[in-house]
């Protein structure tokens, strides 16, 4: 089983062979991927034909913008051979968020409660600020206790961090605000506003026990596994068709649940993330849906998750909020890394007919 | 199974029900009714058919008549439609609405059941049920049926029969991947909670 990253305290001795066992092995298949591969570069360089800069905060290093070559024996289990050795810290990390039972019965539990409505369903709780059919947790599970899709335990910890996306140190609330503006498609709330409030109240709660400034074990979306092969629209069209079309639609625009309720999400076109959103990168959607799609039965392998990556990532969604006029500027400034906007796909340029961004009601 | 027996033999008290076939109906669909209600809206311990995808329908037929879908009392009757047949009433059920109820018994109990449903339990890797089944256990499109106002036992049948292997794990699998991780007090608490939901709300209704 995966279960991610809680640092076990002992082990005992044939728990440690068998660890010690396994990375040799992936060491050993390390060095071979590297001879046949031609060198240690990264599958992001190759692909995308330059470094890819990394969009994560940058201090966190567990972050899985780009998949590493080793990663990936070790996918979602601690870094086993590190851990291990690692030096225990003085009182370890909460081990899971704590239960909606304990949030308190006074005015900050009310605005905990607030948060986490926010983010389960922010078109209706959030509705000024939201510009498509999303909810923040249909990215980030369980209303962002989910520690294997970028909880938020895990994030409120580590900020404020350089981005490499604004280039500068944002606090929590302008990460926050970023989501919206991106991933929902929508408008920053105020900083001082209720929302943003809210959600950082919810985002603090349950981060109870987390170390301030210590990278936790899992954060943002586990690393995926190199693909053998590079992604291929093609192969991620059948992906889509076999494994997603069934929830998601055959037109990838989801579905309603009875009533006109909120269904299964749309993956491109107008009601989903727009060119800004992270998960419009190949590597970070491929990450997202190795660990946790189809719903409930994450199965793909790693190949099967860049190929409907690469497929989904290939269509129409709302512009880029920083566009500037062209898309060919517009990819050249902001668009170094492993994504498909300004890329021609099935003669048709990426972005030139995109609809407008942030239409909010 | 016993339970099915009783009521079977009930049925053929008031064999007068097996012959109205409703306006409209199939002709293959008037043998329904008398345990599946008029209209397709349930009765006693068995479940309602009406407003069911037509997908879900039509391939629990074939289950049934094959008999992945391990059941004395359907098996004989799916057996008995032609493939037509099975295909005309599966689109007359899903065609039909069910009524809009007050809820059963008040407002639907809360504890365990309720959070595996509305939260799931994703320290198991386990979604909420309603994220496939739709908010209220309303059911989203072909393939995902409704839960809500489902009679508690045969809910609780169901994901015994997954566990069991007596039923297909459905499309991609995945119902019978998350019913192999419920364990009995589960299926209890989860069944009892969608079986008090109401079947249909008047704003569900009418769309
Ligand atoms: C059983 C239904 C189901 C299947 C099959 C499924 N998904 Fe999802 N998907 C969901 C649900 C439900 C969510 C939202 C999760 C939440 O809100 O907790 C989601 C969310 C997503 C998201 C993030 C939200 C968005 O709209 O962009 C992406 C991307 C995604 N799925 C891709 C895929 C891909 C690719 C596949 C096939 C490999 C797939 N899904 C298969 C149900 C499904
Ligand atoms: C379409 C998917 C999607 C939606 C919707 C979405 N996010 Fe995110 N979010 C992401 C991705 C992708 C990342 C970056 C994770 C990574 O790189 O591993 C992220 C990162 C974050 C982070 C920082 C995590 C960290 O460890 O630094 C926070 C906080 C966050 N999101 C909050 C929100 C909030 C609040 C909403 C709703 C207003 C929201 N997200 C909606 C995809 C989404
Ligand atoms: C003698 C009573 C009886 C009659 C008559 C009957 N059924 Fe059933 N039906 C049942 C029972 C009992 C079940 C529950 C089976 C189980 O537990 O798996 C059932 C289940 C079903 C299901 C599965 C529902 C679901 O939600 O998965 C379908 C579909 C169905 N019946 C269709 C029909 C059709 C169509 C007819 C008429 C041609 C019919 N039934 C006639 C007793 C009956
Ligand atoms: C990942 C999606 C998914 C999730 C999550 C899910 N289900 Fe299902 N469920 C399905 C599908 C698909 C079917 C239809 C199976 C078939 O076609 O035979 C189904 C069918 C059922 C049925 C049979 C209904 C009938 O009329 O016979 C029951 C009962 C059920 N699910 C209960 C649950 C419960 C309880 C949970 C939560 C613990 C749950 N499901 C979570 C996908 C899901």
């Amino acid at each position: 089983m995966t279960k991610p990253a809680i640092k076990k305290p002992a082990m005992n001795r044939p728990v440690l062979m068998v660890m010690a066992g396994c990375a040799l092995l992936a060491i050993a298949a390390w060095l071979l991927a590297m001879v046949l591969t031609g060198g240690p570069e990264d599958y992001a360089e190759r692909y995308a034909g330059q470094s890819a800069p990394d969009d994560s905060a940058s201090a966190a290093g567990a972050m899985s913008s780009s998949p590493r070559p080793s990663a990936s024996a070790s996918s979602a289990s601690p870094s086993s051979s590190e851990s291990g050795q690692a030096a225990a810290p003085a009182s370890a990390p909460a081990t899971a968020a704590p239960p909606r039972s304990a949030i308190p019965d006074n005015e900050f539990g009310e605005l905990v409660r607030q948060g986490e409505r926010i983010f389960a369903d922010p078109g209706q709780f959030a509705s000024d600020w939201v510009g498509n059919d999303l909810s923040c947790q249909n990215c980030h599970f369980d209303a962002g206790r989910y520690d294997k899709t970028a909880s938020l335990r895990s994030a409120w910890p580590m900020y404020p961090a350089y981005r490499s996306k604004n280039q500068h140190v944002n606090d929590f609330a302008e990460r926050l605000q970023g989501c919206f503006t991106y991933s929902m498609n929508g408008k920053a709330p105020p900083r001082d506003g209720e929302v943003i409030q809210a959600l950082q109240a919810y985002s603090f709660w349950l981060a109870k026990g987390m170390p301030t400034g210590e990278a936790p074990d899992v954060r943002g979306y586990p690393d995926v596994g190199d693909p053998p092969e590079p992604p291929s629209f093609a192969r991620g069209e059948t992906v889509f068709q076999e494994h997603c079309a069934l929830c998601h639609g055959d037109d990838g625009q989801g579905q309603k649940a009875a009533g006109g309720a909120p269904g299964f999400p749309p993956l491109w076109g107008p009601r989903s993330y727009n060119w800004g959103a992270g998960m419009h990168r190949v590597n970070t959607a491929a990450a997202f849906i190795k660990a946790a799609m189809p719903l409930g039965k994450p199965d793909v392998t790693d190949q099967q998750a860049w190929d409907v990556a690469l497929f989904i990532n290939s269509h129409e969604r709302p512009q880029d909020p920083r566009f500037t006029g062209s898309v060919q500027d517009t990819a050249e400034r902001f668009h170094q890394h492993q994504g498909q906007y300004g890329k021609t796909v099935n003669g048709q340029v990426l972005g030139e007919h995109s609809p407008p961004s942030g239409t909010v009601p | 199974m016993a339970r099915w027996f009783v009521v079977l033999g009930l049925c053929l008290l008031f064999p007068s029900a097996f012959a109205q076939s409703p306006d409209g109906a199939p002709a293959a669909a008037g043998s329904c009714v008398a345990c599946h209600g008029a209209e397709g809206q349930g009765s006693g311990a068995f479940p309602h058919l009406a407003g069911l995808g037509e997908a879900y329908l039509r391939r629990q037929l074939d289950a049934f008549a094959s008999g992945e879908r391990v059941n004395a009392i359907m098996k004989p009757i799916a057996s008995g439609l032609s493939e037509s047949q099975r295909q005309a009433v599966a689109g007359y059920f899903s065609g039909l609405e069910m009524a809009p109820t007050e809820a059963a018994g008040g407002p639907p109990p809360d504890g365990p059941g309720r959070t595996l449903a509305v939260h799931g339990r994703w320290q198991q890797d386990l979604p909420a049920c309603v994220q496939c089944h739709g908010p209220g256990g309303q059911g989203i499109g072909e393939d995902f049926p409704p839960l809500a106002g489902q009679p508690a036992a045969y809910l609780e049948d169901q994901l015994k029969a997954w566990r069991a292997g007596n039923r297909p794990a459905g499309p991609q699998g995945l119902m019978g991947h998350i019913a192999e991780r419920l364990d009995d007090d589960d299926l209890k608490a989860v069944a009892a909670y969608f079986a008090a939901l109401p079947a249909a709300t008047a704003e569900a209704g009418d769309d």
